[in-house]
Order: C-alpha cells, then structure tokens, then sequence
C-alpha cells in the first residue's frame, strides 16, 4: 500500500526532471522516505565533481557520532569496575622499569582511551620503594613512569596528553619493611585530568 | 690555647646525659683517646634573680655536645663571682679545670638583658677575652649559643656552630612540616606545613633562602622560600619532575634535576627563577644530586651509567664526568666537606645504608655510622660534625656524627617521623 503511493509521487517527479538526473532521482526513490540522509545525499552528489562512488556521508558521522559516543561511554568506564580502563596499577620488579607482558592489554586500553579522547589528559606517577636515597628513588620513579609514558604515545597516546612524574619513594601504598610490601610500592599510578 | 691534658682511655661506649633540662639529648663518644677539655662554666651572678638561670645550663650543654669539652660540676659559691672578680687559678687548677667561664646578668634600660662575661685559661692563668651581649627574653638561648661560639672558637680555634640552624622534615600522620630550629634541636617552628611530601631542603649560602622539593602539585616541583619575608617562589616546575636542587656557592645558581627531557638530568637555573634552563650532564642514565664542590668548580652527582649507582663530578658549566666512588655497589648523595677536602656520601653496605667519609687527596674510604638506614648527611658549617636521619625503633629520628666518626649523637625527638636534615650556614 504505501509502495504504491512512493512510486505515484515518483512518477508526478520525473516530469519535471532532467534525463541526467532521473537515474539518481530513482535510486534515492528505492529508499524509505523516513531516511533524512537521502535527501542529504542526493544535494552532495549533485554539486559538480562530486563523485558517485565517494560517500561524504562518512564525514559527519566521525564528528558528530564516534566522537560524543565514544567519550560518553569511555569516561564512565574510567570508573566501572568491569573496564579494564579502571585498572590503573602498573607493578615493577625490584631495581626493574619495564613494563612487564602482563600490563600490555591495561597499558594497550589507555593509549586507546587517550587516542579516541584527544582532549583528556594523563598523569602517570612512577614509584620506588623506601631503600636507597630518596632522591636517586625520585629517578627510578621517573624511568618507571617514563617507560609506560613511552609505551602509551607507541600506542597512539600524544605527546601533549601524557606527563610522566615521579613521588620516588614519598607515597608508599603499604608501610612496612618487607618484600611483600616494597612490591606493592614499585608502582606506576594512571590518572586522569581530574583526579588529581 | 688550652693545653689538652685530660685523656680519656675508654674501650666501650660511654654515655653521657645531658645536662640541659629540655634537651633530652644522647651523646655517645667511643674510641680510644678521646680528648676533652674541661671547662667550668660558672652560674652568671644576677642570673637566678632574673628568671634566667637556664642561659649557662644551655652554654654548658652546648659545649658537652660538641663532644670536645667536658662540663665540671661547680660548687655552690657565694656571692658568685663576675666578670670583674680575681680569679683563684689554683682553686680552679685543682678542681682540674683548664678552661673557665665567669660573668653576670643583668636587665638593662630598655627591659632587655644584658649578659658580661670572661674566659680564662687556667693553665696559663690568663684571660682569653670576653664579651657583652644583649638580648630579650625570648632570646636568652641565643645569647646562650652565641657565648658558646665564643668559647669554643677561642679554645679551639675553630668556628662554633651553636647560633647556627638546621632545617629538617617531619611528618606527622599525613601532614609534611618543613622546620627549623636551633643546632641543639630547640626552638623549632615550621616554614612550610603541606599534606603533600616535601623533600631535599638546602639552605642558601647566605643562610637567607632555603630551596626544596614540594610534591604539592602531585608532583615534584622545586620552590625557594626566603625565610624572613615568608615568601615562595617556583623556581623549577617543568613538565615532568624537578628535584634535588643544590645551591651555588655563590648563591646565584641552582642546580636542580628534571625529567623535561626524558630521564633525570642536571640542568642549571637562576636562583631568582629567571632566565632558561641550562643542560649540562648529557647522559642517557640517571643523573641526580648535584652537589657543588666548596670552590664552586665541580658539581658532584649520582649516577647509574656505570651500572650501579655511584658518584661522578663533572666541571659546573658541564663537561666530561669522571667516577669518584669506586668500592661497593651504591654509593648515592655526594656531600662535599666545607674545607672541600672531604667527601661525604651513603653507602650500602651488606644491605645496610650508612654514611662513608672519602678522603678526596689519599681516596682512603671510613664508614662512620654503623645503623641499618643511615641517609642525608649534612655537614655543620666548619666541618666538624655531620647530621643525618635514621630510623631508629622505626621511627625517623636525627642524629650527628662527629667528622671522626668517634662522637654520635640523637637529636631531641621532635615528634612523627623525621628526616630529611640540611644544617645552615654561618650567620652574619
């Protein structure tokens, strides 16, 4: 029923249509009325040198679409505790700064995060734990969070998102003169604009 | 000078309290030989009237801490005697005493006292000068110190460190004060109070300025803060971390360590703030705690680009560096002694962290402290003693060192955790 009535108003149209015009003017005819983009389309591809097979139609869809979406969804998983971007704890054996292989799938998830969020911004604070100087503790931080700084911008991260700091050996997560807890304090911490 | 002739022979440790009643002080004096000069320090005439009684207790304090003099119990006298009284050399020959101290107090026109006394050499029976001092109440401990100064320099022949200050951290749950206080530990008031860390005070030549690390911002960030004016300034706060600063000698120049270009590298900056940063260490490793040699020719540093960490110098205005520290496997915060001839620093030793003294002419190397967390050594302005944190009982305390290593001393508790001493400057 409603096939018939398209096509009674497509047939008034082409009257009035020039040959060249005609063929489009069908194909946008083959689509539902309810899409806006036809109409959009058919205006595009009638400027001159446009190409057919070219779709601008991509373009607002990046701007408009992927960019909003994309930032709604990622910042609430900053928070939640079943994204991997929630995890924000980068561990380091002792007098070691690598990253290790077990960090690469939460270190390969913020340099995405910060790739797909131009504007957000990271503070990555590299730990040490209480032997030594403080002040030579303040560089072994520095080449920790230097090191996943390094890795983020590999991944996509920019170069003006991501600040790599160190607290040296200033902020211990665990307080006592052990192994087990001088691990927990060779530390990376992500944050994020913020939260700091 | 006063002939040295008390020599004390002592095999074990020997511990001696204190005799000020708010200074609850250790000293501790080991090895044999051990030579100090006896001195009788005379309660000052008028001072009991006045409230003021404390001003010799403090004095005679002062001079046992030093290690290098032994306070004599003096009798009751009366009336006691001044500045102007006859000294009885034998009385006080056969009470062994080599060197003597007498004086009076008394309030002057303005409501201030005014304190007169002499120092006599009793061996030589001779008067080796006195002084007058004026001062308010509240600055009876400074009149106290500045007489010691007096008669340690005139029996020593070195400068006294007593009116001197030292700046140090403490933290108390998780609030961070930047104090100073007295070389004895007294007096202490905060500079700076931060809930962030603050670390690697050092004072300014002239004893005017202290620089500092404040992690207020989340991060390190190197401030001068002008101690009179109670003014800060940022002085070194470039993306990334600033740290370990260190003054010139001639105060114009600041030292500090940054991250700006990956890594920890030495840079130069002026101590106003103005003007660009100047790199001057070109290593791809760790370079920290510059520290200027005495003469200002050298910066000494910390460095892992041998492998381990260990203490290179290189010229001020940068250049090719050269190792300084050879034995063990850390070697970390290079501290110059003030007659440059000297070189303090910390060293791990068998896990243990303690404070080395390198002799700079023959590199004959002596470990002084013998506790597990030794660190920050800061030398007193003539060279004489070092402070230092430890830990001890878990807690950051202060102690000193003489530069012998042979006198150790603890630090009044001052409360939470300390750590982080830097001793000032002479003061004009």
């Amino acid at each position: 029923m409603r096939a018939i009535v398209i096509a009674t108003l497509c047939s008034t149209a082409l009257k009035f249509t020039a040959i060249s015009a005609v063929l489009l003017f069908l194909a946008a005819c083959q689509t539902t009325p309810e899409d806006q983009n036809a109409s959009t389309a058919k205006v595009e591809d009638r400027k001159p040198g446009a190409k057919p097979g070219a779709q601008p139609v991509e373009r607002p869809k990046i701007a408009a679409v992927d960019v909003t979406q994309g930032r709604k969804d990622a910042a609430s998983a900053l928070k939640d505790p079943g994204s991997i971007l929630s995890k924000r704890q980068i561990y380091f054996d002792y007098d070691k700064f690598d990253v290790k292989d077990e960090y690469r799938p939460l270190v390969e998830a913020h340099a995405r995060y910060l790739r797909d969020n131009p504007n957000a911004k990271m503070l990555i604070q590299g730990n040490a734990d209480e032997r030594g100087s403080r002040e030579y503790n303040v560089a072994l931080g520095q080449r920790r969070s230097d090191n996943v700084k390094k890795m983020l911008m590999l991944l996509g991260a920019r170069e003006a998102q991501v600040e790599s700091v160190s607290l040296g050996e200033e902020k211990p997560m665990c307080a006592e003169h052990s192994e087990e807890c001088w691990a927990k304090n060779r530390r990376g911490d992500l944050l994020y604009g913020g939260e700091y | 000078m006063v002939v040295r002739t008390i020599r004390l022979l002592l095999g074990a440790p020997l511990l001696l309290a204190a005799f000020s009643a708010a200074a609850q002080l250790s000293i501790e004096i080991t090895g044999a030989g051990a030579q100090r000069i006896p001195v009788a320090v005379v309660p000052f005439a008028g001072e009991q009237a006045l409230g003021a009684s404390s001003l010799t207790a403090i004095v005679r304090a002062d001079l046992e801490r030093s290690g290098l003099f032994r306070g004599l119990e003096v009798p009751p006298l009366s009336p006691l005697p001044n500045e102007n009284s006859p000294v009885n050399y034998g009385e006080w020959r056969s009470r062994l005493a080599d060197a003597l101290v007498v004086g009076s107090i008394a309030p002057d026109k303005e409501g201030r006292m005014e304190a007169r006394f002499r120092l006599y050499d009793v061996v030589k029976q001779a008067a080796l000068g006195g002084m007058s001092l004026t001062f308010s109440k509240d600055n009876l401990r400074s009149a106290a110190h500045r007489l010691s100064d007096f008669v340690y320099e005139k029996l020593t022949g070195e400068k006294g460190v007593f009116s001197t200050l030292i700046a140090y951290v403490v933290k108390r749950g998780s609030v961070y004060e930047l104090q100073i206080a007295d070389a004895d530990g007294e007096r202490s008031q905060y500079l700076l109070r931060s809930n962030e860390p603050i670390i690697s005070p050092v004072w300014s030549p002239d004893g005017k300025r202290i620089a500092y690390v404040s992690f207020e911002s989340k991060k390190p960030v190197v401030y001068v803060h002008h101690l009179s004016e109670n003014k800060r300034q940022v002085v070194a706060s470039f993306k990334g971390s600033n740290s370990a600063p260190a003054w010139s000698p001639d105060g114009k120049t600041i030292a500090v360590v940054l991250s700006v270009e990956g890594g920890s590298q030495i840079y130069l900056i002026n101590s106003d703030g103005s003007g660009p940063r100047r790199r001057i260490g070109t290593s791809s490793a760790i370079d920290t705690e510059p520290r200027y040699s005495t003469d200002g020719k050298f910066i000494y540093f910390t460095s892992d680009r041998g492998g381990s960490p260990q203490i290179y110098r290189m010229p001020s205005t940068g250049g090719e560096a050269q190792r300084v520290t050879f034995e063990g496997s850390y070697n970390v915060t290079p501290r110059p002694s003030p007659d440059g001839r000297v070189l303090a620093y910390v060293t791990r030793n068998g896990g243990k962290f303690q404070v080395a003294l390198l002799d700079l002419s023959n590199r004959q190397v002596q470990v002084i402290t013998d506790s597990d967390r030794d660190e920050s050594p800061s030398y007193a302005p003539n060279g004489r003693m070092i402070l230092l944190a430890t830990v001890i009982g878990g807690r950051g305390v202060l102690s000193a060192v003489s530069s012998d290593g042979r006198i150790k001393q603890r630090l009044p508790y001052a409360g939470g955790d300390v750590r982080e001493p830097a001793w000032g400057p002479f003061l004009e």
